[in-house]
């Protein structure tokens, strides 16, 4: 049950990440004085993608909650850094992005250290 | 990525924020955890029972913590670049497994240890890179 949660917690991260960063893009550069913040709000609510990536935060943040209530917390925060080897995976086939050894070689660390923090 | 020195004042003002940052999540988390442990019933995938989690006063106290937790760490992206806020950060994952040992007696095997360090130094190694896109564009 606890990777189930894990799983659920970062996938829902990671695509809320992907569609911000997506969304974002094509919206242009934001400011966040009042004004700006007005415009941001306006913005989420007329691009469904945005409403979709807050949906996914709560999801997130509620498997968080239920992860932290059955298990250590000692294992739910470090476990959440799984969501770097996914982001760096789907940046390269999803966004495009070109990954350099070193963030390839920190995610593969990470991986190895979620693995050992489950075992 | 600027070429005048860093002055005393600026690199205080961003040492306090990233203090308070660190400081909030993990008080955060802890309170979340506290609160999540101590409710009567186990969460189910029903969003309204997380909502009304949410009254418990450690709960709630958690989510503000973190929700402070989520503005220092933008007032922190205003005076720093990602590519150091991701690396310095990536100590909460330390601080998380220590929080957890000593306020919630929970056993941390060294195999635990072992991994969580392995976290915090794979989240700063992807995260010293984190800029490289930006950089690229920066004037």
């Amino acid at each position: 049950m606890r990777w189930v949660l894990v799983a659920v917690m970062v996938a829902a991260t990671v695509l809320s990440d992907l569609l911000q960063s997506h969304e974002m893009k094509r919206a242009g550069e934001q400011s966040v004085e009042p004004r700006g913040l007005m415009r941001l709000l306006r913005i989420i609510a007329q691009r469904r993608y945005l409403i979709l990536a807050i949906a996914c935060l709560a999801v997130s943040f509620f498997s968080f909650m239920a992860l932290v209530q059955t298990e250590p917390l000692s294992f739910a925060v470090p476990a959440s850094a799984a969501s770097f080897v996914l982001e760096t995976l789907l940046a390269k086939l999803v966004l495009g992005e070109r990954i350099s050894g070193r963030r390839a070689a920190g995610a593969l660390i990470v991986l190895c250290g979620v693995i050992l923090v489950g075992g | 990525m600027t070429a005048e020195p860093a002055k005393p004042a600026a690199t205080l003002r961003v040492g306090v924020v990233l203090f308070l940052f660190i400081a909030t999540k993990a008080v955060g988390n802890l309170l979340l955890a506290w609160g999540m442990k101590h409710l009567p019933q186990t969460m189910s995938a029903n969003p309204i029972q997380y909502l009304r989690a949410m009254l418990d006063p450690f709960v709630a106290a958690g989510v503000l913590a973190l929700i402070l937790a989520v503005l220092m760490r933008l007032a922190l992206l205003s005076l720093a670049d990602l590519s150091y806020v991701l690396p310095v950060t990536a100590v909460g994952y330390v601080i998380a497994a220590f929080l957890g040992k000593t306020f919630l007696q929970e056993t941390v095997s060294s195999q635990r240890w072992l991994g969580t360090f392995l976290i915090f130094a794979g989240a700063a190694l992807v995260g010293s890179t984190a800029h490289s896109t930006t950089e690229a564009k920066a004037k």
